[in-house]
């Protein structure tokens, strides 16, 4: 008998439907898997093995009344702690929002319930999703399943979405939500060896996502591979009403489409993206990366990106800018924390409650920002830096004249030791320096596990497609993952040690 | 038009006025939420999840406000930029829960306009255009209650996230009389396009007033700005206050200082809120939740074709087609309602006289004017709470135009009207009312006023004719009323010849 944790999406669903085993068995073994690994990896911020049992009810009761099964039926998933769940504490891993349990439920996570999922917790995450590493939440940093070899230290699972990556890596959740800012998704799939995908700006609904950086923030999914990938992003993606942003465009069934044969393709390997100094297990996974596409049937063209380099410095200032406007809210008046000291005026409590309740990354991007839009300062960053993303939006634009989808590593090293890059945030931010430019351009882009460093630790390749291209970016990831045989490989799942 | 001018020890002053006019849209939802608008409801009961900020709450334009900002902006002949934009304004306040207002500063709905204000009614060319620089839309903010508990103030967001137009004027005007007259004239546009009640007391329409003073001739001097001013009085008690003030200042050598005050209207003066040093950096920027707004050509139209026929476009109608005076069409087309009130009425009256409008026009737009709302003002109502609906009034229009009941009577019969709410022609029927041109009653009537009266008759056989009027007021009076006045003139004429 399969060990029903190992089971990604597809194959539970499929085993539901068939009955193989119930959703309620589905729940109750992943609800025991959480609970088991919660006090070594704090994936969770709170965990629902009540929802999870609930939703896993009311799909075996509909199979059993021959009612159609949703796209997710049975399938238990983590649900970042970014998500507003209705009645279960919403926190974005601030302590400015401990305690808050929202009166709504999140766009993106209602189409996921009524797709048939249900909820084993809130995942953890960096606080606001700021961070790469998840050491800026406030309820405990994630570890990930992850180590290096005969060493106990405790590893990154990414960030920021490193409850998603960790519960995904270890088998705790079969698929988590994720949402990617600036590589969120992507950067924390390739630390863990799993698969997360990040769609073009708009597919998946705001609506109910705590806000980072509004121009940017974009919901996507983590889960075993891509199949699971496009199938988690069907239940999500769609037009929102409710959100201004959204994309009002049918979601195609791109699971069902997936084809990884690449003839006639063409495949982008921007020359700009090979830097100085790039970690040669990096430089030799993403030469892998071209070999396999090639022999997938894609032509490989070399292409140029030329305003990469501004990316960065771009992302840092227009993403810090939205923040500090989106942050405001937080102020101690209507919910969450209030911190009111004796004979206080209202700058007081603002102080206070904003002086407690943020941690120092959230605290340092808000000054970021404030500066940034400051009158005497607006237009030499804030202007320079939309301009500058215009031309890295650009950039792509042209050279998805030539190509169809374009490929690149996704981060520069593979998982680093927690505490390793926290006392600097300049080298945290460059962990970033893949990932951010398709995120400026509002493109779709996924992460897939390429194979295992020399420290035997995963890493990933990304795949970057036009707008609106999903499908394109999931074929591509497709051939990859079939070439580099990562589920097959020894060592491609962390080992045990919760 | 004579000039304004502050006397001061130096000489003469010249007070610049600009108004920036925060008109609430009607609109039955927020600009961008779904929660209600209505007026005067129970604190924190029409706020919604975006209103309130809770975290993940997006805006979605209300098209409706879009709209109703846009037929403003067309009503003022303004041009229209179909590419706007929606900008934040941040920061904090308890009032203000996102942190931020969603405003339009680098790219407004409407550009530059202009309305004409006349500053005599009786006299056509004291006409002056005031330029309008830009209409935007924009959130209002939730207001702070004081007055709940001893030591905590209490937010009340109903107000929270409705939508207000900002109408900036260009620094156009040059007197108190003028700053009144462009804020009344707004207020009429406003109503009668439908896009702001102008309900000033509730808070619908506020002025921040902008003053400066200078010296005929010189360049612009230093403004203030006086914020939130809530009625046509107190934006011209400001500008006057504030020019003085400002006059007296530079004179014992001081400097202007750019600042933001406030008017205490039970003390007649401003007092400075904050000054520039204190000002705040809003930090503008463009709000990433939104999309720019694009408005098509069929959405233009829309808005243009549901544009009513504008205060000027009317006043010159009443003027040239009804041919009334320029005072009674300056005074009927003031406010819109008037204008709906007279114009029922003056079909109503055609109607029953089966006569062309014009040719009833006078009499009915002098009724109104003289008659109903000097009725309407004794029993302190306005033509909205007027028991006398225009059908009732045509209809005692008809009884006069047709000779049934006199001048004189029919302000009796208007009291009986607005006291019982009774018909015209019921009230003279129950009251017998009606004119008499029975000559046989009115030849008895005079004959007897006439031997009662010789020595009057041969004075004014004599040649003192102006006595004419005192026989024909006895003869009246006799008939208690109810003589028919040319039957009672023809008589008389003959029977004193």
């Amino acid at each position: 008998m399969t060990n029903i944790t190992d089971l990604g999406i597809a194959a539970l669903r499929d085993g539901v439907a068939k009955g193989a085993f119930s959703a309620t068995e589905v729940a109750t073994a992943f609800n025991a898997a959480v609970e088991a690994a919660q006090p070594a990896l704090n994936a969770f911020i709170v965990t629902t093995p009540e929802k999870a049992l609930e939703a896993a009810a009311r799909v075996d009761a509909d199979r059993a009344a021959g009612k159609p099964l949703g796209k997710m039926a049975g399938v238990p998933i983590g649900m970042k702690d970014l998500f507003a769940t209705r009645d279960v504490q919403t926190t974005a891993a601030s302590k400015i929002l401990e305690g808050f349990k929202p009166q709504y439920e999140s766009t993106v996570s209602q189409k996921l319930w009524d797709a048939g999922a249900g909820m084993l917790g809130k995942l953890n995450l960096d606080q606001f999703a700021m961070g790469s590493s998840n050491e800026t939440s406030a309820f405990g940093n994630v570890i990930s399943p992850w180590r290096r070899p005969n060493d106990t230290t405790p590893l990154a699972p990414g960030g920021s979405s490193g409850g998603s990556s960790a519960a995904v890596a270890a088998r705790i959740a079969p698929a988590a939500t994720g949402t990617d800012t600036g590589g969120s998704i992507r950067q924390p799939a390739a630390f863990t060896g799993i698969s997360g995908i990040k769609p073009t700006y708009g597919r998946c609904s705001r609506w109910g996502v705590v806000a980072f950086a509004s121009s940017l923030d974009q919901a996507g999914a983590m889960a075993h591979d891509v199949t699971d990938c496009a199938i988690m992003l069907e239940a999500m993606a769609g037009f929102d009403p409710k959100d201004s942003t959204s994309l009002n465009m049918p979601v195609p069934d791109w699971a069902a489409a997936l084809d990884a044969d690449m003839k006639g393709k063409k495949v982008g390997i921007p020359r700009e993206y090979r830097l100085d100094g790039m970690d040669p297990d990096v430089a030799k996974s993403w030469d892998d990366g071209i070999a396999w596409l090639k022999d997938a049937g894609a032509e490989i063209v070399e292409i140029s990106l030329p305003h990469t380099k501004y990316a960065l410095p771009t992302y840092y200032i227009i993403a810090p800018a939205e923040a500090s406007s989106n942050l405001a809210r937080y102020d101690g008046v209507r919910y969450g924390l209030r911190d009111l000291p004796e004979g206080a005026g209202l700058q007081d409590m603002y102080a206070a409650t904003r002086a407690a309740g943020f941690g120092p990354e959230v605290k340092r991007r808000i000054m970021i920002g404030t500066y940034v839009l400051s009158a005497g300062f607006y237009d030499a960053y804030y202007t320079q830096a939309q301009k500058v993303r215009t031309l890295i939006a650009r950039d792509f634009t042209k050279a998805f004249e030539q190509v169809d989808v374009i490929l690149v590593p996704t981060a520069p090293s593979s998982a680093f030791a927690l505490g390793e890059k926290s006392a600097d945030p300049l080298e945290m931010y460059l962990n970033d320096v893949f990932s951010v430019p398709a995120s400026l351009a509002g493109l779709p882009a996924m992460s897939v596990p390429a194979g295992l460093d020399r420290n035997g630790l995963p890493l990933g390749l990304q795949v970057i497609g036009k707008a609106f291209d999903e499908q394109g970016v999931l074929n591509a990831s497709l051939a990859l993952e079939q070439r580099a045989q990562f589920s097959a490989q020894n060592g491609s799942r962390p080992e045990k040690w919760w | 038009m004579s000039e304004y001018r502050i006397q001061g020890a130096t000489g003469e002053w010249e007070v610049v006025i600009g108004l920036e006019v925060h008109a609430q849209v009607t609109s039955n939802a927020k600009l961008f939420s779904g929660a209600a608008t209505a007026f005067g409801a129970e604190p924190n009961t029409q706020v919604s999840l975006v209103d309130a900020a809770m975290p993940g709450m997006l805006p979605v334009p209300n098209m409706e406000c879009i709209r109703q900002a846009v037929r403003t902006g067309m009503a003022i002949n303004a041009q229209i930029n179909k590419w706007s934009r929606f900008d934040r304004k941040n920061y904090f306040y308890a009032d203000l829960p996102q942190g931020y207002q969603i405003s339009q500063l680098y790219h407004p709905i409407v550009g530059e306009g202009a309305i004409d204000i006349q500053l005599d009614e009786k006299n056509p060319d004291s006409v002056k255009t005031i330029g309008i620089e830009r209409i935007h839309v924009e959130q209002d903010a939730g207001k702070l209650m004081h007055d709940q508990h001893p030591t905590m103030s209490y937010v009340d967001l109903n107000r929270s996230g409705v939508a207000l137009m900002e109408i900036v004027s260009r620094p156009d005007m040059r007197s108190p009389a003028e700053a009144g007259a462009y804020l009344s004239k707004l207020r009429t546009i406003l109503r009668y396009v439908g896009s702001c009640d102008g309900n000033m007391d509730q808070g619908s329409m506020r002025a921040d007033v902008n003053v400066s003073v200078r010296k005929p001739g010189d360049e612009f001097g230093t403004r203030t700005e006086t914020k939130n001013v809530n009625s046509v009085r107190f934006v011209m008690a400001v500008v006057e206050q504030e020019a003085r003030r400002q006059v007296a200042l530079i004179e014992d050598g001081g400097t202007v200082v750019q600042e933001t005050r406030l008017y205490d209207p039970d003390r007649n003066e401003t007092r400075s809120m904050r000054s520039k040093e204190d000002a705040h950096d809003y930090r503008y920027f463009p709000d990433p939740d939104l999309l720019p707004l694009e408005l098509d050509d069929a959405f233009l139209e829309d808005c243009r074709a549901s544009l009513p026929e504008l205060p000027d476009a009317k006043r010159t109608r009443y003027e040239t087609a009804l041919g009334l005076s320029a005072y009674n069409a300056g005074v009927l087309t003031a406010d819109v309602e008037t204008a709906r009130w007279f114009e029922v009425l003056l079909a109503e009256t055609a109607a029953k006289a089966k006569k062309p409008e014009a040719e009833v026009a006078k009499q009915a737009a002098n009724w109104l004017i003289s008659e109903l709302f000097g009725a309407l003002n004794k029993l302190g109502k306005g033509l909205d709470t007027s028991p006398v609906t225009p059908a009732a009034g045509a209809e005692l229009l008809a009884l006069v135009a047709d000779g049934t009941i006199s001048g004189s009577i029919a302000k009796q019969v208007l009291e009986k009207m607005l006291e019982s709410g009774d018909g015209a022609a019921a009230i003279v029927e129950r009251e017998g009312l009606k004119q008499t041109s029975d000559s046989g009653a009115i030849e008895a009537a005079i004959d007897g006023i006439l031997a009662a009266n010789a020595d009057k008759v041969e004075q004014y056989k004599a040649g003192k004719e102006a006595l004419f009027g005192f026989f024909v007021g006895q003869t009246m009076k006799a008939m208690q009323g109810k003589a028919n006045p040319g039957v009672v003139n023809e008589l008389l004429k003959k029977k004193l010849a």
